[in-house]
């Protein structure tokens, strides 16, 4: 293991916990990583129930303190619920991963940690995971009447959706979002490190090469020679423009004022015209 | 002589009173921010009680994962807007945790300094606060001034009163003159004691403050525990639990400090954690200022901190990194962690994903008020309606942070 350089929370180290944790959970642990003196267990969507009451009864984790959802859009399953269970006695952490997709739902945890209720409520409302059996799965943070699951990762930042208060309707409204400027996204990473997009040029490496040269071996074959070049020699208008111009205006263009410094200075005084707005009294308004 | 009871045309006999269902905020002055209750109440007597959140939800984590590590620190600020120097510290600790970068000791007794000093002023708020909403006016007053004192300190030292984001991966933003360290130390000496204490014999023994907070919403510990308390609400049901001394982070460990506890798990006991907790800052304090050691304030690693402004107007190597960090930001290495600390009000956490990119993929917020809140209906069940509020007081509840 790398040296601790950090100065982050330091609690019982992992590797004392994790056979023990292990044996227990038996066949319902898929997976069993430590990662940043951590120790990650991934176990079956169905049994999380029966992990994190094995893990509360015989390990004392006593606290559930947090759920969180994350988002993989191109995993089959395609989201992580987190549970991250504490043990007060034994000063550790856990994180405890399901996976699970749309559809499938995950059973609910509130029937052993009353806190669950409001951290399932909250992943249900930002990604849309189902928990079988949590009586009261209302969305939490987002508006009442809101649609759709905003922290999926295909949810554009801006939503779809904006509120403001309406001075003719005296009420707030919901309005199709309009931006006054298009969304940016700054890529700043390197190109030669993984950057998303393609640099001007790069596309041409990708191209299938042509199956056979575009370069022609003879003159015959482009029809170059003697008697192409005559064909092109023949006139065919009488006087193209550059040929006949003797440098006169044709054009009657009147000279440019600057260039007439003999012009005398203009005087009398502008007649002001009808005013573009005033309705014409004849016509009347239309 | 016969007589005939006259029945009052106002009595209603026998006919049953129904449960009344009335909305508490989300404009409440009690309520402390936008929190709308819907409660079921029996007369006076609360029945139900349905919390309402998200009236302030910003999409914070959404917004975070399209900002660089670094764009995204100040973000923390405004979350918890009482303790802001607080929520930055389990953000930077989880960075630093995923890149493992060694951080100067001077940079680990500053942020402590500081944090312990966002204490003090998260509890000002708060005990005054709750002081208020169980009637009394003055000591909030009193408390105030020491919570400006507290905001000028930061403002000396980051150049915002509020929103400080001071706290950087690798240490903190900019060292402090030794000017601030002194008065710092003054203050702890001298101002905050005397406004403190007075404000406290104002309250602590007051017979209204008693009535009012003494054997409410008692919560024993194992509920404490089933319903994810932290911070002063599990230390006032009897559990020794800070992060800063079991889990200890930055320096924590180099210091003395006791860990208050309550007896009854009510909300005198609550507020009374807090009291004794804004005493053992002044004393973490104190000992900070005594052995704050010379040496850099940041990371002398310029791929995660940036270089000091002469050395970028003199060295090519320096102006690069400068330009790196502050376009493209550092790239942390793929992987996870939960980093949670002890925010004035309880655990605050941070779940960091990284895939390896200079943005984080998934940043979860696990705030204090959540579950604190959940327990409300819990906690006031069977209580009078004016309880409510000594209740909420006694939570310390931010909506910044509960909504995100």
């Amino acid at each position: 293991m790398a040296t601790i350089l950090h100065p982050a929370p330091k609690f019982t180290p992992a590797e004392e916990v994790k056979d023990a944790i292990c044996a227990t959970l038996g066949d319902i642990l898929l997976e069993a990583v430590i990662e940043h003196e951590e120790l990650i267990l991934t176990v079956k969507r169905e049994r999380i129930e029966d992990a994190l009451r094995l893990l509360r009864d015989e390990h004392e984790y006593q606290q559930l303190m947090e759920i969180a959802g994350v988002d993989y859009p191109q995993r089959l399953e395609r989201f992580e619920v987190v549970y991250m269970p504490l043990s007060v006695t034994k000063n550790h952490r856990l994180l405890v991963k399901v996976s699970t997709d749309e559809n499938t739902p995950v059973p609910t945890v509130t029937t052993l940690f009353p806190s669950a209720g409001w951290l399932e409520r909250e992943v249900f409302d930002m990604y849309g995971v189902l928990f079988q059996g949590n009586t009261d799965l209302r969305r939490i943070l987002t508006d009442y009447g809101f649609e759709g699951h905003p922290f999926r990762k295909d949810f554009p930042l801006t939503g779809y959706q904006e509120v403001r208060y309406s001075e003719e309707e005296k009420r707030v409204i919901y309005e199709p979002v309009e931006l006054a400027q298009d969304f940016r996204s700054f890529d700043f990473m390197s190109p030669w490190e993984g950057a998303e997009y393609v640099l001007p040029g790069d596309e041409k490496a990708e191209a299938p090469k042509a199956d056979s040269a575009k370069t022609t071996d003879k003159p015959k074959d482009t029809g170059a020679g003697k008697a192409a070049d005559e064909k092109a020699a023949e006139k065919k208008s009488d006087a193209a423009p550059a040929q006949t111009d003797k440098g006169e205006d044709k054009s009657g263009a009147p000279e440019a004022t600057e260039d007439r410094p003999g012009k005398e200075p203009r005087k009398g005084e502008t007649v002001e015209t009808k005013s573009a707005t005033e309705v014409d009294k004849d016509k009347g308004a239309s | 002589m016969s007589f005939t009871v006259e029945e009052s045309p106002t009595t209603i006999g026998d006919e049953a009173i129904t449960n009344y269902t009335i909305n508490f905020g989300p404009q409440h002055p009690a309520a402390h921010g936008v929190l709308r209750l819907v409660m079921e109440l029996d007369g006076e007597i609360v029945e139900r009680i349905d919390p309402h959140v998200g009236l302030l939800h910003r999409g914070t984590e959404k917004l975070i994962e399209y900002k660089t590590y670094l764009q995204a620190l100040p973000y923390f600020d405004r979350l918890d807007y009482c303790s802001p120097l607080c929520m930055e510290h389990s953000y930077v600790l989880a960075i630093e945790k995923l890149m493992n970068i060694e951080v100067p000791l001077r940079a680990q007794y500053l942020r402590v300094l500081f944090a312990e000093l966002t204490r003090i002023s998260n509890h000002m708020l708060n005990i005054g606060s709750h002081v208020m909403d169980v009637g009394a006016m003055t000591p909030n007053l009193w408390l105030f001034e020491l919570r400006e004192d507290c905001l000028n300190f930061f403002e000396r030292a980051s150049g915002a009163r509020m929103h400080s984001a001071w706290f950087r991966p690798g240490g903190v933003h900019q060292d402090v003159p030794l000017k601030l360290l002194t008065d710092i130390g003054d203050w702890i000496e001298t101002r905050l004691p005397e406004l403190f204490e007075d404000a406290m014999s104002l309250v602590v023994d007051n017979r209204i403050f008693k009535q009012r907070n003494v054997d409410i919403a008692v919560v024993s510990k194992e509920d404490a525990l089933a319903w994810g308390f932290s911070g002063p609400m599990i230390r006032a049901a009897g559990m020794p639990w800070d992060i800063r001394k079991s889990q200890p982070y930055d320096v924590y460990d180099r210091m003395d400090f006791e860990i208050p506890v309550g007896t009854a798990g009510d909300c005198y006991d609550r507020m009374m954690v807090r009291v004794e907790e804004v005493r053992q800052s002044a004393k973490i304090i104190k000992q900070c200022v005594a052995e704050m050691p010379d040496g850099p304030a940041h990371s002398t690693d310029h791929k995660v901190s940036p270089p000091l402004r002469g050395e970028m107007k003199q060295s090519m190597e320096a102006l690069i990194h400068h330009f790196k960090l502050y376009t493209e930001g550092f790239h942390v290495p793929a992987g996870e962690t939960y980093v949670a600390t002890e925010s004035p009000k309880g655990e605050f956490g941070v779940y960091l994903v990284s895939d390896g990119s200079n943005k984080p993929y998934r940043c979860k917020i696990r705030p204090t008020a959540f579950s604190h809140l959940q327990a409300m209906e819990f906690m006031s069940k069977g209580h009078m309606l004016p309880d409510a509020t000594a209740i909420l007081g006694a939570m310390d509840i931010v909506f910044g942070e509960c909504d995100r």
